[in-house]
């Protein structure tokens, strides 16, 4: 009897030193945000996000991570590049003038647009809180990026998609290994006596980090592909051209059924069956390409409890913010014209709790190894 | 086990044939060593063996590659993995995960091993490669041999037959150099793998090969190696010293050319190699009580030198030991947490633009990152520019650097010796009183090295002070008169190199060890004591 009294799901391993938590989760928890953040153009809400994601990135950030920062930047630059857009070819509706910028009317061929002319609150306020929504699903994004290494989750995809994973993976760490290589290229430009800073130094940085970056990205192809990435092994090239035209329709299908889902622009019905189509199309494409793959993987992430509540954080994120937004829709969605002071419906904030949540229920990571 | 069949390849049909009507063959078990000088096609042949050339490259390919019977033509390098494992020259590009273990059982994902096999497997390449501490660590926090440890583990943990390294000493210190080798003469042993490595540091790989390969313009020659290398284009001291002895058979080991030294010992005694110290010039370069850090990791603590003008400084250590970090400081790249670093009396940090320039050149190691232009005299004429000199003194003295390079030429294309070179012309031009090289001869063949040595001396000659970080001891036998070693950012050795270098054997050169104990450090040297013995 006392032998069954130690039930294999009894020993855990590594719980008293934490351990990280299967990247797909914190994947799942940052997409639930990112359209939750789609959702919602509350300023408030918004900024109160942005700091629930830099929160659980401070306690759950992966070693190596630290990328979080630079989309913090670039999200910066998005809000203001928003609002200076809206600025210059907003129009002019709306009552509250603070300034009045020369304007210069283009010609018919160039759409008759306006440049410049009167500087409008409410046409500001819309561009600001445009801009701060696109900067809050960029940064679920980093956040992502910096809880779970991308190519970590790769392990966890199924071998047929493994090879659309890689592209994706690439594309994402490309952008911050792109920003060490204009760091080490500028400080190298100092040697020769030349600006390190301002946009000419930036011109004459590019070259160089281009060109270190092309070379690096074929240097990887080579090392995967002389280890093995993306054998084949028996499978028919007509087998392989059916898969490819699955996954590609599956792809666009999908897109714009999410499209429809978070814009809300295209018939509820046709959204949720181009949405349905894309997983069906998946699923054939995946059957019939795992058939003849035989990647395996190594120590594979288990998903259990720590996962689970990430994962039903982020969805419960998102459930409230669009109950809240049926129930109260200017809350979420304050009006710009006349333009009012936002307030926070107590459903954001206990969504905002609630996402908060991952970053403290989820289990811990481990001790810094020396 | 693999069968070159009147190889030619070429990347276009208007640049020259790099492989030209090679046809070898290579048995199963052994360890073959391809030697070649700088752009000679071991790179290319050795990415031929598993297809990576012609399948990645492109290129004109004649002829037939065959490993196992399988054939590169139809074959790709991915259905290739299981039999062929590739450790590229930087082992840092060639790593597709983040940490030590998954990078080991990448491959294995890739060929489906079955994951109990995979475990197993891994923590035996663990063990063999004596990486099991650092197992969970990510791979760029790992040093220099670490990294080159890791990347033979990712080649070789799906045990497949052939093995093919490309440089994988070049990067490493020397002690981290005879561990990749020691690890790398294991698998040799105990598996029965067979090795293909090119390596331009012959002294560390010469002994262990069954076989050199020699790649020349008209085309392959092979054999046993002590027979090759009595007349190979590059050879490390210990052949050159045979050479110059006439030893037959020709030694290979310090062991070998000891016992065969005993007569030559006998006819040198009393002498030692003349290196006289250079008299004492202007104080260039001063650093007194410097403390430096990478966030919280200590990277130099409590160092003083000296640097003045005619002087030759070599700065020695492990990977990882703050030489980088001292040559930064020299170039205010970065600023010391405590003490200070003058130059000419003042502080190279706050120095910007062309007045930094005027007062400490550095040669970075990847001297690439300084290059911009598309062409060679794009890149003379701004160089000119920035330093504010006469039009032409770049590309002046590119041509006493580098005699053979073309004006029309992409920087990039260039080779690694020829990039040097340019950039060492390009720091030059603006005639800096101190000149700063860090591991000047990564990549570099013998005869481009002794070149890159005897301009070092030149500027020295000058007037310039000249400092070297480098892991390579027979450059600091030729070139350097002081020597300053380093360890966990402390200065553990300074002073004249026939001293320093004598004392230790890590950083001995090769002529030093054979001939002790009299003190002699070149086989010029050697040489020349040799010629005054016969002719007073």
């Amino acid at each position: 009897m006392t032998a069954t009294a130690i039930a294999p799901e009894t020993v855990v391993v590594g719980t008293r030193h934490g351990r990280w938590t299967h990247p797909g989760a914190w994947w799942l928890w940052s997409l639930f945000l990112a359209v939750t953040a789609s959702r919602t153009t509350n300023p408030l809400f918004l900024i109160l996000l942005i700091c629930v994601l830099a929160l659980v990135v401070h306690r759950r950030e992966r070693p190596g991570g630290r990328t979080f920062t630079f989309f913090l930047r670039i999200a910066a630059l998005i809000v203001v590049i928003r609002v200076l857009a809206q600025m210059l070819l907003g129009g002019a509706w709306g009552d509250t003038v603070i300034a009045t910028l020369p304007s210069i009317t283009l010609p018919v061929w160039a759409a008759g647009l306006r440049l410049g002319g009167p500087v409008v609150l409410e046409v500001i306020l819309a561009g600001f809180y445009d801009g701060l929504r696109l900067a809050a699903i960029i940064l679920c994004i980093g956040a992502a990026n910096a809880l779970a290494s991308p190519r970590r989750l790769l392990k966890s995809l199924p071998s047929a998609l493994y090879e659309f994973g890689v592209s994706i993976v690439i594309a994402l760490t490309f952008a911050p290994q792109l920003v060490q290589d204009i760091e080490r290229v500028r400080t190298s430009r100092r040697l020769r006596g030349r600006a390190t800073r301002g946009p000419r130094a930036f011109a004459g940085a590019a070259l160089p980090v281009l060109h270190s970056a092309l070379d690096q990205s074929i240097e990887l192809a080579a090392a995967m592909d002389a280890r093995g990435y993306g054998r084949m092994g028996q499978s028919h090239p007509r087998e392989r051209r059916l898969v490819v035209a699955l996954i590609g329709t599956a792809l666009i299908a999908g897109a714009l059924g999410l499209f429809g889902l978070m814009a809300a622009q295209l018939p509820a019905a046709l959204s949720w069956s181009l949405a349905l189509g894309a997983l069906v199309s998946v699923a054939g494409a995946l059957g019939l390409a795992s058939r003849h793959r035989n990647r395996t993987v190594y120590r594979p992430d288990p998903w259990g409890r720590s996962e689970w509540i990430v994962v039903i954080s982020g969805a419960l994120t998102l459930v409230i913010v669009v109950a809240t937004a049926l129930s109260d829709p200017s809350g979420m969605n304050p009006p710009t014209d006349p333009p009012t002071w936002p307030s926070l419906p107590l459903g954001a904030l206990l969504a905002l709790v609630c996402a908060a949540c991952a970053g403290y229920l989820s289990a811990s990571r481990p001790e810094e190894m020396a | 086990m693999i069968e070159f069949d009147d190889v030619s390849f070429r990347y276009d049909a208007d640049t020259p044939w790099i492989l030209r009507d090679i046809t070898l063959r290579i048995p199963e078990g052994e360890f073959t060593l391809v030697v070649g000088t700088t752009g000679s096609g071991k790179s290319t042949l050795l990415r031929a063996i598993n297809g990576l050339v012609p399948h990645f490259t492109g290129g004109e390919f004649l002829g037939d590659v065959r490993v196992h019977g399988r054939s590169t033509r139809t074959t790709p390098p991915r259905e290739l993995a299981d039999v062929v494992g590739y450790v590229p020259q930087d082992p840092m590009s060639g790593f597709v995960t983040d940490t030590v273990e998954e990078e080991l059982a990448y491959a294995m994902e890739s060929l489906g091993i079955a994951p109990t096999t995979m475990r197993r497997r891994v923590e035996e390449t663990l063990d063999l490669l004596g990486l099991d501490e650092v197992r969970a660590r990510p791979l760029v926090s790992l040093s220099g041999g670490q990294r080159q440890r890791v990347a033979i583990g990712a080649a070789m943990a799906s045990h497949p037959s052939v093995l093919i390294l490309d440089e994988p000493t070049s990067a490493v210190d020397p002690g981290a150099a005879e561990e990749v080798l020691a690890s790398l003469q294991r698998i040799v042993h105990d598996l029965g793998v067979t090795v293909v490595i090119a390596e331009h540091r012959l002294e560390r790989v010469v002994q262990y090969a069954d076989r050199v390969l020699v790649i020349e313009p008209g085309g392959v020659r092979e054999g046993i190696p002590q027979v090759m290398m009595t007349d190979a284009p590059i050879a490390p001291p210990v052949v050159e010293l045979g050479r110059l002895v006439g030893w037959n058979p020709l030694p290979l080991t310090i062991r070998d050319a000891r016992r065969e030294a005993e007569p030559l010992r006998r006819v040198l005694v009393g002498r030692s190699s003349q290196r006289p110290q250079p008299p004492v010039g202007i104080r260039r370069a001063t650093v007194q009580g410097v403390d430096a850090a990478y966030g919280r990791v200590p990277a130099l603590r409590g160092v003083d030198i000296e640097v003045h003008g005619g002087q030759v400084l070599a700065v020695m250590g492990r990977n990882g030991a703050g030489k980088s970090t001292l040559l930064s400081l020299l170039a205010g790249m970065v600023s010391p947490a405590t003490g200070r670093v003058r130059l000419d009396g003042v502080d190279p940090a706050r120095l910007e633009g062309p007045e930094l320039v005027q007062h400490v050149g550095l040669v970075p190691q990847n001297p690439t990152d300084l290059l911009e232009c598309a062409t060679v005299a794009d890149e003379c004429r701004l160089s000119d520019r920035d330093a504010r000199v006469l039009a032409g003194t770049t590309r002046a003295l590119l041509a006493l650097l580098a005699p053979d390079v073309r004006d029309d030429t992409h920087p990039r294309d260039l080779s690694a010796g020829q990039q040097v070179s340019l950039v060492l012309a390009i720091i030059l031009a603006a005639r800096p009183p101190l000149v700063v090289l860090d591991e000047p001869t990564r990549g570099l063949d013998y005869p481009t090295k002794s070149r890159l040595a005897e301009h070092l001396r030149d500027l020295a000659s000058q007037g310039h002070a000249v400092v070297i970080a480098t892991h390579d001891v027979e450059l600091v036998a030729e070139v350097a008169d002081t020597v300053l070693i380093l360890a966990d950012g402390e200065v553990v050795a300074h002073g004249p190199t026939s001293e320093v270098v004598t004392s230790s054997p890590m950083f001995a050169p090769q002529v030093t060890k054979i001939m002790s104990p009299g003190i002699w450090l070149t086989v010029a040297d050697v040489e020349s004591a040799l010629a005054e013995e016969r002719h007073p």
